[in-house]
Parts: structure tokens; C-alpha cells; sequence
């Protein structure tokens, strides 16, 4: 609080002056357009993206297809989440778990998960399985390896004193290990989240029947160019979204942390 | 209640010999002191005790009329504290219950402090908060390995007599490790010198408490520092 160092007291110091830059980025990018020195056909106005926002919204199809794509994502994020948090807690836990598996982990990550895109389409075709499948995939690593690293990264001394105060295993696990361990866990769902979206716009663009994605793909068959840019910020606005939340979560379980920053 | 038994105790890590021919016997309920150069294993020999390390050679026994295993807690030199808890769980973790939590806590004086973070005190509140974790368990031997070695010289006299009072209170077995000779004769009724792995000098402090600088006090003072320095 009385920090000297980090106080500065400039006019630009406060919570609005950041936003001066995007907001004269709309309003000239409405103006070039609106006098066609941009043309629509090639980008359409922050207005027009507007009302084909509430076009949609009227006919439905804008919170429909929002909810198919946050559906698909979530489902693949939870899957690829327990499946690489179950991992990170094995092989972080126990060493011959770790010896049997993190190496083979280790390698399979090294391939980028979009690679697999071909090999998933002859699996599933080009149903919900498919993009599940590569939203989970994506997001299992991320996970995994901040799981694995935050276990293998608690205090020693700590779970040495809970071995001295004769904590059972399963106490030394939710008293020490897993609180130790939930920063970096935490930092690893966050990078997870990002990924997830970026798997999901790349399955829902190759090919689908519904969702945010294919909206994009059947406006761009129509050249509804305000359509294609919608879904574009429609994607940015669930990405933010997302992260909002994760960040909110992270500040209410890591209270004790921003105590210990704070000093 | 309980007695601790070294018999001809050694500890290795591969050549390098820390302690041999240990034999030690700790009565229940004394407070006894270890003091010794840095590096001599005076850790090693409290790790020991608390089963953190197992000898190479030799036996360590707890006898006593019960039959069931001794409770010991050790204090660290860091305390080791759960960022994550705020101080009164902390204390519970090694407490049966709130009510015992509670109650060590109050008795380091820490009272208000229950739900605040152990980040935002001080060093020498950290460490009375250790210790009420240590005592909140009832245990029955408390091993201190230079608890205090990190803190101001008031803050340590403070500490000190906290400690000796509550030994006094809860008559648990002491074990103290530290590098300040005047601690030691300070609390301890009987103090160890350490030196190239063996016990140099065993030697009964026959002082009555509260202790106070007087002449016989600094006898054992030089005496003891006579034996480090000299041996
Ligand atoms: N885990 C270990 N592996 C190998 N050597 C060790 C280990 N622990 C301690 N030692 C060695 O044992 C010796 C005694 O260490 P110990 O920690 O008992 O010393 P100490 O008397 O407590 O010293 P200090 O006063 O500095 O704390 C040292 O030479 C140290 O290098
Ligand atoms: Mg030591």
C-alpha cells in the first residue's frame, strides 16, 4: 500500500486510459467504412456486424449456435481436463506410475494436437465425436503437465513436517499436496481454456452442421461478410469470457497467495 | 511418559561418517540441550529421534510404562507453516480438535491473530504460532532444532521463556539443538556437546529456575564453550 515505488501519479494512471486506443479503433474503423473508403464487401462496420448480432438474435439461431459450440468445448474440456489432471496426479504421486508413463507423455505432447485433424476425420468422420475428441486432446496436456509439475514442486519440508505431525497419506494429500499444488494447477487450466477454443474454431471450420463455426463457413458460401465478422468476435468474446471466470476462480481459492504476494 | 535410548548409535551417508557411537539416554519430561559446530550432526541426531532417518548402526528405543508409540513433534528452524491456512488451522493440524487448537493458541499469545494469514506476521509470531501447532497435540517429546536461531535477540529471550514456561506446564521430554551456548544453559537441565560425530561432554546444569546470570551460571557457560572451542 504505502509502496513508493510502484505509485505513480501521471494523468494516464488510472482504469480508463487503457481503453482509449481500441475505442478510437471502432469508431475510425466505422468511419472508413461508413464513407466506403473501406468497402463493406470487404469489411463491414462495426454497426453492421451489430445488427447482424441482433438479426440473429431475433431469429435464434445467434444463441443457438453460441450454445451447440460452448457445449462442444465444455464437453471436450472436461474430458481432456480429468484425464490429464488423473494423470498429473498419478505419475506426480507415485514413482512408478511416473516411470511407466510421463516419458510417453512427454513425447505424444510434442505432437501439435491440430495434426491429428486428417487421422480424427477417417475415425469419426465429421460428427460431434470428432471435435469433442480434438478439444480434449488439446486440453489434456496443458493440464497434465501443470498437474504433474505442481505436485512434484511442493515445499518438501512441508510434507516433511505433515510425515512429522503423522498425517495419513490421504491427509498429506488435501492438506499439503493438493493446496501446494493448485497455483500451478490453476496457471494450466487457464492456457487450457485458450486452447480449447482454438481447437473447437479449427474442427467447427472444417467441417460442421452447427455452432459458431459453421456459421462462419455457410455466411462466407453467402459473402455475409457482417456474419463472418461476427462469429469472429463471437469467438474472442467466449475466450475472454472464459478466462474472466478461470481468473475469478483462481482469486477466490488462491486468497491465502494474493496475502503472500501482497508482502 | 517415555525415556529415549540410544545404544552405540552411528549414522553414514555413504563415507561420510556424521555420528557413531551414540549412547544417550533422555529421561521423560528433562530438557536437555545439544550444542556443537555447524555441520557436527546435531540435525541429524534429532532426525533420528523423530524417525526421519534411519541409523546405520545401533538402536533407538522409547521405553516406558506404556506400550504405545511415543508422540513427537519437531520445531524447525524455518516453521514450516501451511501458506494456505490461516494460523488457527494450522494449529489444528496438529490438534485432535478446534478446542485444542484454540487453547495453544492462546497460550502463545496469538489469540487474535486466529484467522489471519501466517504471511502477514512477523518471523518471531510465525514461530510461536509453530510452536502452539507442536504443543496443540499434547506431545510427548518436542524437539526443537534452533527454532530460534532466525530471530532478534529479544524476540528470542521472549520465545525462550515462553517455551520454558510451557515445559514447565506439560512436562514433555525437550530436545534442544541450538548454537547459543548461553540458550542452552539458560534451559537446559542438562547439556550435550557435540563434536566430530561423538558426545564430548555430558554435563547436568544444577541451577534453580528462573535462571539467572550469576557466577555459577557463566561457570557452565565457559565450560562448555571452553569444550566446543578447545575440542
Ligand atoms: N541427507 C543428507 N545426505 C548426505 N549428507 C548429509 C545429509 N544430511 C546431513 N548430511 C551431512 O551430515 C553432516 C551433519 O549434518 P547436520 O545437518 O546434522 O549438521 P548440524 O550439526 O545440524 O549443523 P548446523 O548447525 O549447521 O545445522 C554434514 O556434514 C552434512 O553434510
Ligand atoms: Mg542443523
Amino acid at each position: 500500500m504505502g509502496d513508493k515505488l510502484n505509485r505513480n501519479t501521471g494523468w494516464y494512471n488510472n482504469r480508463f486510459f487503457p481503453w482509449v486506443l481500441p475505442i478510437v479503433f471502432v469508431v475510425l474503423w466505422q468511419v472508413l467504412g461508413q464513407y466506403n473508403i473501406i468497402t463493406s464487401t470487404l469489411l463491414p462496420t462495426p454497426l453492421e456486424v451489430v445488427q447482424a448480432a441482433i438479426r440473429l438474435f431475433n431469429t435464434e439461431e445467434l444463441q443457438e449456435h453460441v450454445f451447440i459450440s460452448t457445449q462442444r468445448a465444455l464437453i471436450g474440456f472436461f474430458i481432456g481436463g480429468i484425464i490429464g489432471f488423473v494423470l498429473g496426479l498419478f505419475n506426480g504421486t507415485i514413482l512408478f506410475s511416473e516411470k511407466l508413463t510421463d516419458t510417453t507423455i512427454q513425447m505424444v505432447r510434442t505432437i501439435p494436437h491440430l495434426a491429428l485433424i486428417p487421422l480424427v476425420i477417417l475415425w469419426f468422420g465429421i460428427g460431434e465425436s470428432a471435435k469433442v475428441f480434438l478439444v480434449a486432446v488439446g486440453v489434456m496436456f496443458p493440464i497434465y503437465i501443470n498437474t504433474f509439475n505442481g505436485i512434484k514442486n511442493v515445499d518438501r519440508k512441508l510434507i516433511e513436517m505433515g510425515s512429522v505431525y503423522g498425517l495419513s497419506r490421504w491427509r498429506l494429500f488435501t492438506n499439503i499436496i493438493l493446496p501446494g499444488s493448485l497455483p500451478s494447477i490453476l496457471v494450466g487450466i487457464r492456457y487450457a481454456l485458450g486452447v480449447m477454443w482454438m481447437s473447437l474454431i479449427v474442427a467447427e471450420t472444417i467441417g460442421a452442421d452447427s455452432g459458431i463455426g459453421f456459421m462462419a463457413t455457410s455466411a462466407r458460401e453467402f459473402m455475409q461478410m457482417d456474419i463472418v465478422v461476427l462469429t469472429i468476435v463471437l469467438y474472442a468474446i467466449l475466450g475472454k469470457l472464459s478466462d474472466v471466470i478461470a481468473k475469478l476462480f483462481e482469486q477466490r481459492l488462491l486468497k491465502w497467495n494474493a496475502a503472500f504476494n501482497k508482502k | 511418559m517415555f525415556n529415549i535410548e540410544l545404544k552405540d548409535v552411528g549414522k553414514s551417508y555413504g563415507d561420510n561418517e556424521v555420528l557413531r557411537g551414540i549412547d544417550l539416554s533422555i529421561e521423560q519430561g528433562s530438557f536437555t540441550a545439544i550444542v556443537g559446530r555447524s555441520g557436527c550432526g546435531k540435525s541429524t541426531l534429532l532426525r533420528i529421534i523423530a524417525k526421519l532417518e534411519e541409523v546405520s548402526k545401533g538402536t533407538l528405543l522409547f521405553t516406558g510404562e506404556e506400550t504405545k508409540e511415543p508422540k513427537i513433534r519437531i520445531m524447525f528452524q524455518d516453521d514450516r507453516l501451511l501458506p494456505w491456512k490461516n494460523n488457527l488451522n494450522n494449529i489444528a493440524l496438529g490438534s485432535v480438535n478446534q478446542m485444542l487448537a484454540k487453547e495453544s493458541l492462546e497460550k502463545v499469545g496469538l489469540i487474535d491473530k486466529q484467522s489471519d494469514w501466517p504471511d502477514q506476521l512477523s518471523g518471531g509470531q510465525k514461530q510461536r504460532i509453530a510452536l502452539a501447532r507442536a504443543l496443540a497435540s499434547n506431545p510427548d517429546i518436542l524437539l526443537f532444532d534452533e527454532p530460534l536461531g532466525a530471530l532478534d535477540a529479544l524476540t528470542r529471550m521472549e520465545m525462550q521463556k515462553l517455551i520454558e514456561g510451557l515445559w514447565e506446564q506439560q512436562q514433555f521430554t525437550s530436545l534442544l539443538v541450538t548454537h547459543d551456548v548461553t540458550e542452552a544453559v539458560h534451559l537446559a537441565d542438562r547439556v550435550i556437546v557435540i563434536d566430530k560425530g561423538v558426545i564430548q561432554l555430558d554435563e547436568e546444569i544444577d541451577l534453580p529456575r528462573p535462571r539467572v546470570r550469576n557466577e555459577k551460571f557463566t561457570y557452565y557457560e565457559k565450560k562448555i564453550l571452553n569444550q566446543i572451542l578447545g575440542g
